[in-house]
């Protein structure tokens, strides 16, 4: 990595990440457009192209059909293919880059973080915390995922690690009653920000859902306009499929954003670009690793550019 | 657009249906809505284009336009298609070696790699009589060692002790060679997760593979895994050698596209299922009722043996004597609720009904089946006095008022309730002629709680 890719700071990072992906996504339409014109078939294999990065039939076909629109039968070059198709992709994406900034008035600032199993919920906690706590505010957790096996030791870990206090109880007892003691000790401790885990949960299952209603209802007895925040974590390598989990975690739990994690694998996360068509969710931040310093801000303009193997230019 | 695949496919059909006779052009936009369907169940692009080649082949092949019902005999051959693609037969897990056998799990993070091994354990223990030894190579991710070890704890099956600082090929020599001492018969070896790009831990994993000589090497991957299916399976295939797969995350609603691709590129059979978090939410992967689960021609296999295997026979059987005296009282009621709930709930049954189109599920939807009801109807049912559940008659508006307030619901769920009953008993006069099966089906169209409308017809 030269000097130069190392002071960009994140984005090498989450380009290394995605290099594999993008790579080939821009070798692909490297290849489609070299010495062609502009016509239906290569147009389709654009199409098919943007499929393989989970875009999604509809997003694809939308963007394909733009850049006919404005380039058919004509010559174009592969760059400047994908820089269009990297600035058509930035302008879906800007409007839901938003930093997750704790209110400072809120004293504690209480974010919920949600989602199906195995997303990442409890290591982006970890990373959430580490990045306040770097920030000068005073940071706790609770371990409200009172049902894996040692998910409570997993979060108390990340306690350790972040010189962070955990409230916990044992495995088996209620989430909500906990949540509520953590507001309480958050609230004498004068915590500034509150980070509350929540055991994963497909979507589908109401009863699960009904449990996470509950654990809102008892947060909000305590401060009407809490949680501040309701975080879902989606794994990048999520297919069409996060359209649906998203769709219901708004509608029953009135998700306000996003963090996706796993981006330094080979997935390429081009589901965030349906998602953003659709929901219009807030993206707050992007996991690239497993480490505490592995949480970067989500930024349109390059993640963009990565997803089409570009430079950041 | 289509909420999935079943019902995409589903609208396809609906559209061959109607027709006596198929032109070549039906065939290829039939086909073309399945390369669409199937790409937005997230199996991957060369997959989907392999396929909808393949079925184009066949169907010329058979003279479907001559066919008498074509649209059938597309269904058919899209069909066994996706099952042959999907694999010929259920394959089990292979231990004849010389024991102790080892079972390698390895995949992305969080995949669901540590439960799927007490879940395999749990069912080689049981139902195998193995004995069986867990062991965490995960030096990695936080209290990964000790997740595995609550998980032992609960499922009463041996975990190798841990060692602080003990490295992963370290620890897979030492649970091989526990295992050989202490008798066991099979070795489980739970891997942290990884990415298939990280060479250096795909490295790793290699290298516990050459010090364990596992007899099988398992892939577990996530059912909602998006187009990057192909890509994980292959890479793992690659550097570390798979003999089969384990889908996690069936319970959801995914399209299951990553199923198709990760069998596809790997050629290596799905041997198992997750389907929940619960160490016994285990299945074997049928890829048959797979195929046609995904087509939307329901699971009449798959429901007729849930069905047998749940309804305890001592039950039916009394059930029976009871609807042959024509009596059938709350307490049958309740224990059909209570059936109802260990197939799974609603909508697991709905998911495996034969016969519905894409219109049918999409009301089916909309109608938010919501298995809670049957929770708040078995909480009604045991407010109730033994007598009252013998001779629901009793029940008059101040017994209605104790038992609402008792259960923590309301007057009118209680009224439902007894309603829905009164259509029950009166429903299980009628199928008492028509045997056991005939009853079961009519119980379980009863069991549809008024006001969702029942099964659409
Ligand atoms: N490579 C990579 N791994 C990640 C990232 N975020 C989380 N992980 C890993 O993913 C796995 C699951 O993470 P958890 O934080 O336990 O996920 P969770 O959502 O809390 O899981 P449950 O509580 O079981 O539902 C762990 O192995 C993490 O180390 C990321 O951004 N990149
Ligand atoms: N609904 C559902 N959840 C599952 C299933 N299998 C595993 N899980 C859940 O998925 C989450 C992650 O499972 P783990 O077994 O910890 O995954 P892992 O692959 O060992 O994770 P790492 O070790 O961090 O890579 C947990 O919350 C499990 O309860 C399944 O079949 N269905
Ligand atoms: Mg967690
Ligand atoms: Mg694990």
């Amino acid at each position: 990595m030269s000097d130069e890719n190392k002071k960009s700071g994140w984005f090498s990072r989450l380009k290394a990440g995605l290099s594999r992906s993008s790579s080939k996504l821009g070798d692909g339409i490297g290849s489609i457009f070299t010495k062609r014109k502009l016509d239906d078939e290569s147009i389709e294999e654009l199409e098919e192209l943007l499929i393989t990065s989970d875009l999604g039939v509809a997003t694809s076909a939308r963007l394909a059909a733009n850049l006919a629109k404005t380039r058919f039968d004509k010559d174009v070059d592969p760059l400047e293919v994908r820089e269009s198709l990297a600035a058509e992709i930035e302008k879906i994406l800007e409007p839901v880059a938003l930093p997750l900034e704790p209110d400072g008035t809120k004293a504690p600032h209480i974010i919920l973080m949600v989602g199906v199993n195995g997303s990442g919920k409890t290591t982006t906690i970890g990373k959430l915390a580490s990045h306040y706590k770097a920030r000068g505010l005073k940071v706790m957790m609770a371990a409200g995922d009172t049902f894996r096996a040692a998910a409570i030791e997993q979060l108390q870990i990340w306690g350790e690690r972040t010189g962070c206090p955990v409230v916990a109880k044992e495995t088996g007892s209620d989430a909500a009653g906990l949540a509520y003691e953590a507001i309480e000790r958050a609230r004498s401790e004068k915590a500034d920000v509150l980070l509350i885990d929540t055991a994963g949960r497909l979507h589908n299952k109401s009863d699960l859902m009904a449990e996470l209603q509950k654990v809102l209802r008892v947060i909000r007895k305590l401060d009407a306009t809490a949680p501040h925040d309701i975080v879902l974590v989606l794994d990048a390598t999520t297919g069409q499929n996060a359209l649906s989990q998203i769709g219901t975690f708004k509608e029953l739990i009135d998700i306000t954003g996003l963090v996706v994690t796993k981006l330094d694998g080979s997935a390429r996360g081009g589901i965030l670009v349906a998602l953003a068509e659709k929901y219009s969710l807030p993206v707050h931040a992007i996991g690239v690793g497993e480490t505490a310093e592995d949480l970067r801000p989500f930024t349109a303009r390059d993640f963009s550019r990565s997803l089409m193997g570009l430079g950041n230019s | 657009m289509f909420d999935s695949l079943q019902e995409r496919l589903g609208s396809v059909f609906d559209k061959l249906k109607r027709r006596g006779a198929l032109s070549e052009a039906d065939v290829t936009a039939a086909l073309r809505e399945v390369r669409v369907a199937l790409l937005e169940a997230d199996v991957a692009l060369p997959v989907v284009k392999d396929f909808v080649e393949k079925v184009k082949v066949e169907a010329v092949g058979q003279n479907v336009l001559k066919s008498v019902t074509p649209g059938q005999m597309v269904i058919k051959i899209v069909n066994d298609q996706l099952s042959a693609m999907l694999g010929a037969d259920h394959v089990g897990l292979n231990l004849q070696v010389t024991p102790p056998a080892v079972i390698m799990m390895v995949g992305l993070q969080g995949s669901g790699k540590t439960t799927s091994t007490a879940k395999i354990s749990k069912r080689l223990t049981e139902k195998e009589r193995k004995k069986v030894l867990m062991a965490s190579l995960d030096v990695r991710r936080p209290a990964a060692q000790e997740q595995l070890r609550v998980l032992g704890e609960q499922i009463a099956v041996r975990t190798l002790n841990i060692v602080p600082g003990e490295q992963p090929v370290a620890i897979a020599k030492r649970a091989v060679q526990t295992a050989a001492l202490e008798g066991f018969d099979v070795v489980m070896l739970d891997t942290a997760g990884r990415l298939a790009i990280d060479e250096e831990l795909m490295a790793e994993v290699a290298a516990v593979r050459d010090a364990a000589k596992p007899a099988e090497t398992l892939l577990v991957a996530d059912a909602m895994t998006g187009q990057d299916a192909v890509n994980v399976a292959d890479t793992f295939n690659q550097k570390v050698g798979l003999t089969g797969i384990v889908m996690t995350r069936m319970d959801g609603d995914a399209r299951g596209g990553a199923t198709l691709s990760m069998r596809a590129v790997t050629g290596c059979p799905i041997k198992l299922m997750g389907v929940g978090e619960k160490l016994d939410e285990l299945e074997d992967f049928h890829p048959s009722r797979v195929a046609s689960r995904i087509l939307g021609m329901g699971d009449i296999v798959s429901l007729v043996e849930k069905a047998s295997e749940n309804f305890e026979l001592e039950e039916a059987e009394k059930l029976a004597a009871k609807i042959q005296k024509g009596k059938f009282d709350l307490n049958d009621l309740g224990s059909q609720l209570k059936q109802m709930q260990k197939m799974g709930g609603l909508s697991s049954l709905m998911n495996m009904l034969p016969g519905m189109n894409a219109g049918q599920m999409k009301k089916l939807k909309d109608a938010k089946l919501d298995d809670s009801i049957i929770k708040r109807q078995l909480a009604i049912l045991s407010s109730m006095t033994p007598l009252e559940r013998e001779k629901p008659e009793v029940i008059k508006a101040k017994r209605r008022t104790r038992i609402a307030g008792g259960s923590g619901t309301s007057v009118q769920e209680v009224n439902k309730l007894l309603k829905q009953h009164q259509e029950a008993a009166r429903m299980m006069k009628k199928v008492q002629k028509m045997g056991k099966k005939g009853m079961m089906r009519g119980g379980l169209q009863n069991l549809m709680p008024p006001g969702m409308g029942g099964f659409p017809k």
